[in-house]
């Protein structure tokens, strides 16, 4: 819950064509007893369609909190953010849910896959969300997991599958609805680095496709196949400059 | 929105995976099913029971005598043991004021306990009556062998009776009882018919069944010191709340009640002991249902218990739902629904034992007209799965409030 504001707030001024993720001087601040910690500190970042950004900073840095705020998964304090000419910043909890399962698809660290659920039933739930009837969700479930070269393993439980084939079910989930924007946390982090280069070669591909793609990372490795890193220290953009892919 | 079939779906396959956890938790809400349809099997059972042996007196007779009639509780007051006895009079008045009557019958009847003998065979308490030849007809008997006594008999003050069934099988095993003699009271009487057994209907004998019928002037001049009539009044049919007032009028009158005052004499139908017997069997549901809801209280918070459970456990669970769109009703419909199909499981399984619970009773006793009534199974199934809703509704509103940062990040 925002603190009571004072001050006359200027209405936002929505981000020009082409850019899908704009932030505007975004806070985010939380209370730990008498002190208030100020996670992250007046970002201000612009993201087109069809880049490809890796989000850099060491553990503590801000960048977890900021990659929840670009995901929809929490508000800002202070500041406004726009996702594909969305203002969610001022959004509550069931519009944010709208906007997650529209608008974004994640892809984590640890997989997030219902452990009890097949890969083709997991793939399959954000479609269960947003009401797509039965026998389309299935089609195009099954689709996404033929994308990410796991047609054949759509009956199996996670706990069947190997490290790089959940996350594969778990990139095929954030593909189904087709999302403006992947958003992977540390994709690569369960994963030994064979498998993660295979990971990253499927990011490319869908980068390729004209997917808008931002990577969260600490491992410079995994950041090199972006073409922009964003460097967050402090809570603050501390460096924001292309890649050598980008030329 | 995710559909309902979807939920349904994935809450009888969470209910599947957790089975003996599952089973447990709605043991309280099966014994309470149980329970209900149990006791009102047998309260249906009891009931019809208890209209089929009443409807065997005659569905269109009024029924008078001193005493007030029906199920009571202790002893009649004083002013009701000191009523004048029905009379003649009584009966006279009753056969000219009733106009829809068919007819009148009369019976007399003592107050100390009647023993009846033929030879070293002995019957106790058996329903010993004067009455006329009309008693079959009107309560409703037939003679199976033999014949009624006459108008002339009757007359005559013959020595003859008329015997229940159970009276022929007791004294004359094996034998025909016309005309045997019969001992009852100190008197002989020749047996000159049987009546057919009456269709039983209760736990237990008819006491139809026990008739030992003697004409009336017969037994007025044997046993002159018994005064208590029983009147039986057959109303023409459809006419039965007519014949009801019209006796009642012409009784007032004749025993010479005051405006103001009660009737000093009971008066009542086959139709009015059937109600007074569902009042009595009301009360005992009423009994039933306040132990059984206590029994699927008890079930409902230990629903609760679990499903709170099972809301921290699958945190993590909700956490990706939330992140991929399941907005708080989805989340809330899905723990809802869960919560509603474990106990309407536990409901459906208490219906099914309460089914054999009635079928055993059955085997047990096959003359207990015993029934599971749909009431029952509805009231079954609505109970339980309100309990689920109500009992899971805290906990569901729990699950969707979750933030879905910290949901998932929880270990």
């Amino acid at each position: 819950m925002a603190t009571a504001n004072l001050e006359i707030k200027p209405t936002p001024v929505p981000p020009p064509a082409g850019v899908l993720i704009h932030t505007d001087d975004l806070w985010k601040t939380y209370q730990m007893g008498s002190t208030e910690i100020h996670a992250v500190q007046g970002v201000s970042i612009s993201i087109r369609r069809n880049e490809y950004v890796a989000i850099m900073g060491p553990s503590g840095s801000g960048k977890s909190t900021l990659m929840n705020l670009i995901g929809c998964l929490d508000t800002p304090s202070k500041g406004a953010y726009w996702i594909n000419n969305r203002l969610v910043s001022e959004m509550n909890d069931d519009e944010l849910a709208y906007i997650r399962n529209k608008e974004i698809g994640f892809v984590f660290q640890t997989f997030n896959l219902l452990a009890r659920a097949t890969a083709l039933h997991n793939v399959e739930l954000p479609l269960i969300y947003n009401g797509t009837p039965a026998d389309k969700r299935i089609e195009r479930a099954k689709e996404s997991l033929r994308l990410v070269d796991l047609a054949e393993r759509m009956d199996h439980r996670p706990n069947e599958l190997s490290g790089g084939q959940r996350q594969r079910v778990a990139i095929a989930r954030a593909l189904v609805n087709s999302p403006s924007l992947i958003l992977a946390d540390e994709p690569t982090g369960n994963l030994d680095s064979k498998t993660g280069v295979e990971i990253m070669a499927l990011f490319d591909e869908l980068h390729r496709q004209g997917n808008t793609i931002v990577v969260v990372t600490h491992e410079h490795d995994i950041a090199e196949y972006a073409h922009r890193v964003i460097q967050i220290r402090d809570g603050k953009v501390f460096k924001d400059e292309p890649t050598a892919r980008a030329k | 929105m995710s559909s309902f079939r979807e939920n349904l779906r994935l809450a009888l396959g969470t209910i599947n995976s957790n089975k003996t956890r599952s089973v447990l938790t709605i043991l309280g809400v099966v014994i309470g099913v149980t329970c209900v349809i149990l006791i009102g099997s047998i309260l249906t059972g009891m009931n019809r029971s208890i209209t089929q042996s009443l409807e065997g007196f005659g569905v269109n007779n009024v029924f008078v005598q001193k005493m007030n009639m029906g199920p009571r509780n202790g002893r009649p007051s004083r002013s009701e043991r000191t009523r004048k006895p029905i009379s003649y009079e009584n009966y006279e008045a009753v056969k000219e004021g009733c106009k829809v009557c068919s007819q009148v019958l009369l019976t007399i009847y003592g107050q100390t306990i009647s023993k009846a003998s033929y030879k070293s065979l002995e019957m106790l308490n058996p329903d010993f009556q004067g009455t006329y030849p009309n008693f079959p007809d009107v309560m409703n008997m037939s003679v199976r062998s033999g014949r009624m006594f006459t108008e002339g008999e009757n007359s005559h003050s013959a020595a003859v009776c008329v015997i229940g069934n159970d009276v022929a099988d007791t004294l004359f095993p094996g034998q025909d009882p016309i005309g045997k003699p019969v001992m009852v009271n100190e008197h002989t009487f020749e047996v000159i018919g049987v009546f057919e057994k009456k269709k039983q209907g209760s736990v237990g004998e008819n006491s139809q069944d026990t008739t030992i019928a003697v004409p009336y002037e017969t037994y007025r001049k044997m046993f002159p010191s018994n005064k208590e009539h029983f009147l039986a009044a057959q109303s023409m049919q459809g006419h039965l709340d007519e014949a009801v007032d019209q006796v009642r009028a012409a009784l007032r009158r004749s025993r010479r009640d005051k405006y103001d005052e009660q009737d000093s004499f009971g008066i009542a139908t086959a139709e009015s002991f059937i109600e007074q017997f569902h009042a009595l069997t009301g009360g005992v549901a009423a009994v039933m249902i306040v132990i059984s809801s206590i029994g699927l209280l008890v079930g409902g918070i230990g629903v609760m218990n679990i499903m709170l459970v099972s809301v921290t456990e699958r945190t993590r669970e909700i956490g990706i739902r939330k992140a991929i769109g399941a907005k708080r009703h989805d989340i809330t419909l899905q723990f809802l629904l869960e919560a509603a199909a474990l106990t309407g499981l536990g409901g459906l399984i208490g219906i099914l034992a309460g089914f054999m619970g009635a079928g055993i009773i059955k085997l047990i006793s096959p003359d207990f007209p015993i029934s599971v009534p749909l009431w029952g199974v509805a009231a079954g199934l609505i109970v339980s799965v309100s309990v689920g809703v109500f009992f899971g509704l805290w906990p569901a509103m729990k699950a969707a409030r979750l933030d879905p940062v910290e949901a998932l990040r929880y270990e």
